[in-house]
């Protein structure tokens, strides 16, 4: 007779078959006989954190940094709801999460048990899907499928959620084999056809540009490098979305930087004005397109993704291409090469004007600011802490408000998977946890975190698990003593009534590193600024970096929203003559 | 404050809405029809009527009909959005005016009247498969299978003869001829 596994057994057998080395978690009550077999299962190394939220963000840190699902495992009831934000935050951004999650047992729910809570139907619209298991003999097939359904197609976190008394009863176990056959959800579906349409567009472009997203990335580092051989190949320029960052070289003189309400003035008239828009794994999302009626109002656009639900759900395109990236962009590559070998060359005269064009655009350097010898210009901080490790292969993670934007902006990305930031669902508190899971994932690799005071807080308790991991992690604060995103829209369309935007009684960052065992540094003025970055990188224990940025400092270039591409607010200069009208101030 | 409407974009020009049916073959499980109707409010398309029902009890699969209506756009976001469900199997939608497809909604009237309105009650109905279910000397159950708006008329015209209670099913929907949607 087979040897009968007890369900928390499974559980752990599951995560090992699936080559799970890590996993992020907090125990409770209900997941208790899940933590009691933690110790038979060598492979696989359990990181406390502080919070459920810091868990999710953790496993997502971990999982887009390596390409990897991250796994979490959380108690019933509190426990599972923390967990929420992660998840909406991970299905926003199509991260590939396993949530774990105990239940009180089977005959307990739907009594408001102690810690109960529906935990299925709570995270039904933030998962790609969730599963209560009720019978023991299904719980490894579900755990199989959830890694099944997180990792394919597009993206996304899942659930399974385990009573009590199920991990406490035996079933047989049989070692999984990955068959690939997936429920049909995943599939390319495009043709040749397609293939050979998007190469006649390329082919015919006056005013051609690659706008490309967070797809490429989770299509794996091939997707970049068949997306950089696809770009320099055509002579294209190239813009890329917030989450796209690193799938095409920043200081690629063909890159027009990001796009959208925060990005360059070159990337955004090109998106307006060009005539043939290749949409590479992005979606649309309202930041990029502003004004849908006025989005890039001239041109054929070609969405390549492989979820059919994100054609046309915003904007109508000529020609789309259902698959995943880097299939689509192999068999592009195949049949250009065959075609048209050479386009580049022959191609420049064609598209030379558009060149010319956009070099006018970047004539403006809408990232440009102006410099302070007194205080450090947020934007100044963010290009020192870019030229003091671009050397290293560092990994970036951020909060969410200006900061963010400023370092989109002003850090250069060469590589995917270096650049993890909450898009979608804009968590403030994602980059300091996140740090933690990309840490984790790359011991000897520098992370840094860049924080806003303000985010940072939300999440603050997780410096407590770097100290215990001896994660050297970098908090790397921009503080403004604002939520400066919340404050510049306040200055720029509610009449400067800063309501609640000032942080009064902010703890003092250094002392508050030195409580948690990590080290902390001030930065005040722009002379010091360099030598203490260089101190914080030589520091290989975690470091809260308290950086004292210039209070009043707005993030530009920026497009009110509601506004089309071609009309951006850039510097404080460009402000005064293109005051934001009542129409825009509804927009926020 | 004056101009505090707040919203991320002015709404684009809008479509013209339709009224669609949409039907979804589902794995029979817990939690399916929560994700299916789930999906329509959490994304805010409408649902003018649902009936859903195992079909294959073998392989437990359930039919789900919904009766909504939405822009070109937004009917194709829900059959989209409907397909990324794990436990969808396929998804078929129609136009209400498709000739090749069957539309059907079942009611329930009782009445309660004398005789004689109850006689003119049924023959009201007659256009409409009436089958009687249940008789007393004062009081009947009628009931009739029809299109959506042939009941709404039917229950407004009937008061006269004694309608006093109302009971019906979404709509559900059939192809005709001998095609069965793959």
């Amino acid at each position: 007779m087979p040897k009968l596994y007890s369900g928390a057994e499974i559980v752990f057998k599951c995560l090992e078959d699936q080559n799970v080395s890590h996993i992020f978690g907090y125990p409770g009550g209900a997941v208790l006989p899940i933590y009691d077999e933690l110790k038979n299962f060598n492979s696989i190394k359990h990181i406390l954190v502080r919070h459920e939220q810091g868990a999710g963000h953790a496993a997502e840190g971990y999982a887009r940094s390596t390409g990897k699902p991250g796994v979490l495992l959380v108690t019933s009831g509190p426990g599972a709801t923390n967990a929420v934000t992660a998840l909406t935050d991970a299905y926003m951004d199509s991260v590939p999460l396993v949530c774990i999650t105990g239940q009180v047992p089977t005959h307990l729910i739907g009594t408001d048990a102690f810690q109960e809570c529906d935990t299925t139907g709570i995270t039904r619209p933030c998962t790609k899907h969730n599963w209560l298991v009720k019978d023991i003999n299904d719980l490894a097939k579900i755990m199989h499928k959830a890694f099944e359904v997180a990792t394919t197609g597009r993206p996304g976190p899942v659930l399974v959620d385990i009573p009590k008394d199920i991990q406490f009863q035996k079933a047989n176990y049989k070692n999984y084999k990955n068959n690939k056959i997936s429920n049909g959800k995943s599939h390319d579906n495009y043709s040749q056809k397609n293939i050979d349409d998007l190469i006649n567009l390329i082919q015919k472009a006056k005013k051609p540009i690659f706008y490309t997203g967070g797809g490429v990335i989770n299509s794996g580092t091939k997707a970049s490098e068949l997306l950089r051989e696809l770009v320099y190949s055509t002579g294209f320029p190239i813009t890329s979305t917030l989450q796209g960052l690193g799938s095409f070289p920043a200081d690629d003189n063909q890159f027009l930087g990001m796009l959208g309400m925060h990005g360059t003035y070159e990337a955004n008239n090109a998106m307006y004005s060009c005539d043939l828009m290749i949409n590479v794994g992005a979606r649309f999302d309202d930041r990029i397109t502003g004004k849908i009626d006025e989005f890039s109002p001239k041109s054929k656009k070609v969405h390549i993704d492989i979820d059919p639900s994100s054609i046309n759900k915003n904007v109508k395109v000529d020609l789309a291409i259902v698959g995943d990236i880097k299939s689509v962009l192999t068999s592009t590559l195949k049949t250009f090469k065959k075609s048209k070998n050479n386009f580049s060359k022959s191609n420049k005269h064609q598209i030379s004007n558009w060149w010319e064009q956009i070099q006018k655009w970047r004539s403006k350097r809408s990232l440009d600011y102006i410099g302070s010898e007194e205080t450090i210009k947020p934007q100044y901080a963010i290009e020192r802490l870019y030229e003091l490790t671009k050397d290293k292969d560092t990994y970036i993670t951020t909060e969410v408000g200006q900061h963010q934007m400023w370092a989109a902006q002003h850090y250069k990305f060469n590589k995917p998977n270096r650049w993890m930031t909450s898009g979608g669902l804009g968590t403030m508190g994602y980059g300091l946890p996140a740090a933690v899971g990309v840490q984790i994932a790359h011991p000897k690799k520098l992370v840094i975190d860049i924080a806003g005071e303000a985010s940072v807080l939300m999440t603050m308790q997780e410096m407590s698990t770097a100290v215990q991991y001896n994660l050297p992690i970098k908090i790397f604060i921009l503080n403004n003593e604002y939520m400066g995103m919340v404050r510049q829209w306040q200055e720029l369309l509610h009449d400067k009534n800063y309501s609640e935007s000032y942080t009064a009684a902010l703890p003092d960052f250094v002392k508050m590193a030195e409580a948690y065992g990590c080290v902390g540094i001030r930065a005040k003025t722009p002379e010091e600024l360099d030598d203490k970055i260089i101190e914080m990188l030589n520091t290989d224990r975690p470091v809260i970096f308290d950086c004292l940025v210039d209070k009043q400092e707005n993030c530009f270039p920026m497009i009110p929203s509601g506004k089309p591409h071609n009309q951006m607010l850039l510097g404080p200069k460009d402000q005064k003559e293109k005051k934001i009208t009542g129409k825009g101030r509804t927009l926020v | 404050m004056a101009n505090s409407k707040s919203a991320y974009s002015f709404a684009g020009k809008k479509q013209k809405p339709d009224t669609h049916i949409i039907v979804v073959w589902v794995d029979n499980e817990a939690g399916v029809l929560a994700r299916v109707v789930g999906l329509f409010s959490g994304r805010g398309y409408n649902i003018e009527s649902l009936a859903v029902a195992e079909v294959d009890q073998k392989q437990n699969i359930s039919r789900i009909t919904i009766v909504t209506t939405g822009t070109p756009q937004v009917v194709d976001q829900i059959k989209l959005q409907l397909k990324k469900l794990v436990p969808v199997h396929k998804v078929a939608d129609f136009k209400r005016e498709d000739k090749n497809v069957i539309f059907k909604e079942m009611a329930l009237f009782k009445f309660v009247a004398n005789n004689g309105k109850l006689n003119k009650a049924f023959e009201a109905c007659k256009n409409f498969n009436p089958v009687i279910l249940d008789q007393t000397n004062k009081s009947n159950v009628i009931q009739i299978t029809a299109l959506r708006r042939e009941i709404d008329t039917m229950s407004k015209n009937l008061k006269k003869f004694g309608l006093v209670s109302v009971s019906r099913t979404g709509a559900v929907a059939m192809t005709r001829g001998s095609e069965i949607f793959k």
